[in-house]
């Protein structure tokens, strides 16, 4: 702990404000303002600038800067009275976050949805019209039935794995060394993982050697190679699917195994006694005891699966009917520049996490504290 | 599920346990495995025969060749050995011999045929060329198995590592710092507005960053920023928020009372508790957020696409770079395995060596929730 005689070098309570202290805390904050905006020049064009050093600079600029508007803005209203002191001070202390949140965050969401009722170069009114072909669209009604695909399947195969393995590693020697196993591929970007997972599905034409491991492991069978992520409209989504659920499981698994280190012994013990089997006690005393985790794992997967983008686009580029809602937002805002049809998407996707949305702040009403 | 039923008579044998859970460790790792393995073996080696071949393994090796005459018509079975006729077929397929050796063409236009036998072989050329091509930007010559000799383009992934560093470390750092002046103003002072603004931040969780992106880009537009690092930082710090905010809120706010408490009547300002309690206090939360968010920003490939795609081909992230590389250059598996396994590397290093903060992180935001 830090020593006392350092936390007591407080200002003493004061009733009127100090006025050498406003005028260098102004001074401090006009320095901090211009630092701000010279460093935001430097990197603004800065061109042609060694990176190492653009990007030593903007750690430097960042850090320094962030911290010291804080300590300008707090030394200013600390030389006030107490009482102002203690209204204002809470407002420096959220304030940055609330002020980037509601300008980068809130205020462009709010205007996504105003884009979403204007046309593709958000100049004429054109009212529900972009929602009507959002809901119409060929290309968007495979897409919304892909992104259940993806929800549905992709979302109970994590869980229920992740379950499975986390029961599983419980009851091991090898927990630690499993789970980081399974883990290891959350580290791994969803671009570096479709790399590893064409080469899984690669696929040459009968005769050939296969050098796909899939199509290497049926050929023992003396199946035919087939081209998994191309062919089988629409199963080929569910080889693209794998891969999520080889990416988030180990989330899932870490989560739930820490749920169920948490399910008190004398619990189990009870029920053993009343000569419960192994399975009844698994799903009449530790699933119901792990509800709470399972639905916020549940909910995170399945929204993570709402957004899935990087997989399609690195694997298929879309194509092959393995289209999903992010993608074709990305395709409509950055290859049609149709800003009206891509905000309708967004908002389509803002809708449907709505609901999640509400179970949160009803579960924060829920908490005391607050 | 089935497994759980299997494994839930009186007595739940770990021996069954214990293989269920190497056999799904084992398809957990194969693919990385391959990946790796692949990525230093040869051009042709990689494009002609699995990474599995690396292991021992029987195959058919050639031993000598009979050449037949040439222009010898095909439209019949042709006698190669005594007494032996095979169709033009057969040898296309092989043909296994009493010997047990193989025949099949080796050169069909010369009329040359090869006889191998089965034998006991792995392959194992490995290099680090390929890792060299991804890395140095040169150009590369090969010799092609006839002979002939191809230049080949390489790639620059030195310099989009750079790149990646310097858009993950500051998008890492100023969101914290930002965060954590918002956490502890939560969890420790009381003002107006606070339970709306923390339910906000709740809300603002789940935004998908799709619902901003396209306003935020005519912002960045206008500002001139777009294309920029800045743009990149500002729009990371912008998603990252939340959840900082959050998980660091978790934290703070179970911070000891008394502690506080102790250095408030000793006069403390708010200031200097937040400098000198809160924050070294909060490292291990600070430090598990780090790991995330930087996780996340090295791995993203959409804010970088749409941020950064305004900038020049030399300010590519590595996502952005592999999936180039995978669009322009998808046969090239010498190159992606080579290229992928350089993008996962500091990730890989940084989650395992920090593996115990990253999962603290993660529990704090989600078995509380």
């Amino acid at each position: 702990m830090q020593s006392t005689s350092k936390l007591s070098s407080a200002p003493p309570d004061r009733e009127t404000a100090n006025y050498l202290q406003v005028v260098t805390s102004l001074g401090i904050l006009i320095a901090t303002a211009i630092f701000l905006w010279w460093g935001f020049l430097f990197l603004r064009d800065s061109e042609g600038v060694n990176q190492l050093i653009i990007g030593a600079f903007a750690i430097v600029w960042g850090v320094a800067g962030v911290g010291l508007l804080y300590f300008g803005l707090n030394r200013f209203i600390e030389s006030f009275s107490d009482r102002i002191r203690s209204i204002f001070q809470p407002f420096i202390f959220v304030g940055p976050a609330a002020l980037i949140l509601t300008w980068f965050l809130v205020i462009p969401t709010v205007r996504t949805l105003y884009l979403s009722f204007l046309d593709s170069n958000s100049v004429n009114f054109v009212g529900l019209e972009n929602f009507v072909s959002v809901f119409t669209d060929r290309q968007m009604l495979t897409s919304f039935r892909n992104n259940l695909l993806w929800m549905v399947i992709g979302t109970f195969s994590c869980v229920s794995l992740g379950l499975l393995i986390a029961v599983l590693a419980d009851r091991s020697r090898f927990d630690r060394v499993a789970k980081s196993i399974i883990f290891m591929p959350m580290a791994i970007s969803f671009v570096g993982a479709a790399v590893i997972w064409r080469f899984v599905y690669y696929y040459s034409p009968p005769g050939q050697e296969q050098i796909g491991l899939l199509n290497a492991v049926i050929s023992v069978f003396g199946a035919e190679p087939q081209a998994w992520i191309s062919s089988f409209q629409p199963f080929n989504n569910l080889f693209l699917i794998v891969i999520m659920v080889w990416l988030q499981t180990g989330f899932a698994v870490v989560i739930l195994s820490a749920a169920l280190k948490g399910v008190p012994d004398d619990l189990l013990e009870a029920g053993r006694i009343d000569g419960a089997s192994e399975g009844r006690i698994f799903f009449r005393i530790i699933l119901p005891y792990i509800q709470g985790t399972l639905i916020t794992v549940t909910t995170t997967i399945l929204i993570f699966s709402l957004k899935i983008f990087d997989v399609v686009i690195a694997m298929t580029g879309g194509q092959y009917g393995t289209e999903v809602i992010a993608t074709n937002f990305y395709r409509q805002f950055f290859i049609n520049r149709n800003f009206g049809y891509g905000s309708a998407i967004a908002i389509v996707l803002l809708l449907a996490v709505i609901p999640v949305m509400v179970y949160n702040l009803r579960q924060l009403g829920k908490q005391e504290a607050f | 599920m089935a497994a759980i039923a299997k494994s839930s008579s009186r007595k739940p044998s770990t021996f069954w346990i214990n293989l269920l859970l190497i056999v799904i460790c084992f398809l957990w790792l194969v693919p990385v495995f391959g990946l790796l393995v692949s990525s230093f073996r040869t051009r042709e080696d990689i494009s002609s025969s699995g990474w599995w071949t690396i292991f021992p393994h029987q195959a058919w090796k050639r031993t000598s060749e009979i050449a037949l005459t040439r222009g010898l018509p095909l439209d019949q079975p042709v006698e190669v050995l005594p007494g032996q006729r095979y169709t033009d077929a057969q040898l296309r397929e092989g043909v296994i011999l009493p010997d047990g050796t193989q025949m099949q063409w080796s050169n069909r236009r010369q009329r040359v045929l090869a006889i191998s036998e089965r034998q006991w072989t792995a392959n194992l050329n490995f290099y680090l060329t390929n890792y060299d091509n991804v890395l140095s930007g040169r150009n590369y010559r090969y010799t092609l198995p006839d002979g002939s000799s191809q230049e080949e383009r390489g790639d620059n992934l030195i310099g989009a590592f750079i790149n990646t560093l310097t858009v993950a470390i500051p998008a890492t750092v100023i969101p914290i710092l930002i965060a954590a002046f918002a956490a502890y103003a939560f969890a420790w002072m009381r003002f107006p507005l606070r339970k709306i603004m923390f339910a906000a931040i709740i809300a603002l969780l789940v935004v998908p960053l799709q619902a901003a992106m396209i306003p935020m880009l005519r912002d960045f537009t206008s500002m001139q920023i777009n294309g920029t690092y800045l743009a990149v930082w500002l729009a990371h710090t912008t998603f990252g928020l939340p959840l900082a905010t959050y998980l660091l809120y978790n934290y703070i706010s179970q911070l000891p009372r008394e502690t506080l408490e102790a250095a408030f009547i000793d006069g403390a300002s708010q200031w200097t508790i937040f400098t000198q309690l809160i924050l070294p206090l909060s490292l291990p939360a600070l430090a598990s957020f780090a790991i995330f968010q930087f996780l996340w920003v090295w791995n993203d490939y959409l804010v970088a696409l749409i941020f950064l795609g305004g900038g020049g081909a030399d300010m590519k992230v590595m996502t952005q770079r592999l999936a180039d590389m995978v669009g322009t250059r998808g046969q090239d598996w010498h190159l992606l395995t080579a290229g992928a396994f350089v993008t996962i590397l500091v990730p890989l290093i940084v989650f395992f060596s920090l593996q115990r903060y990253f999962v603290r992180g993660l529990l704090a935001g989600s078995v509380k929730g």
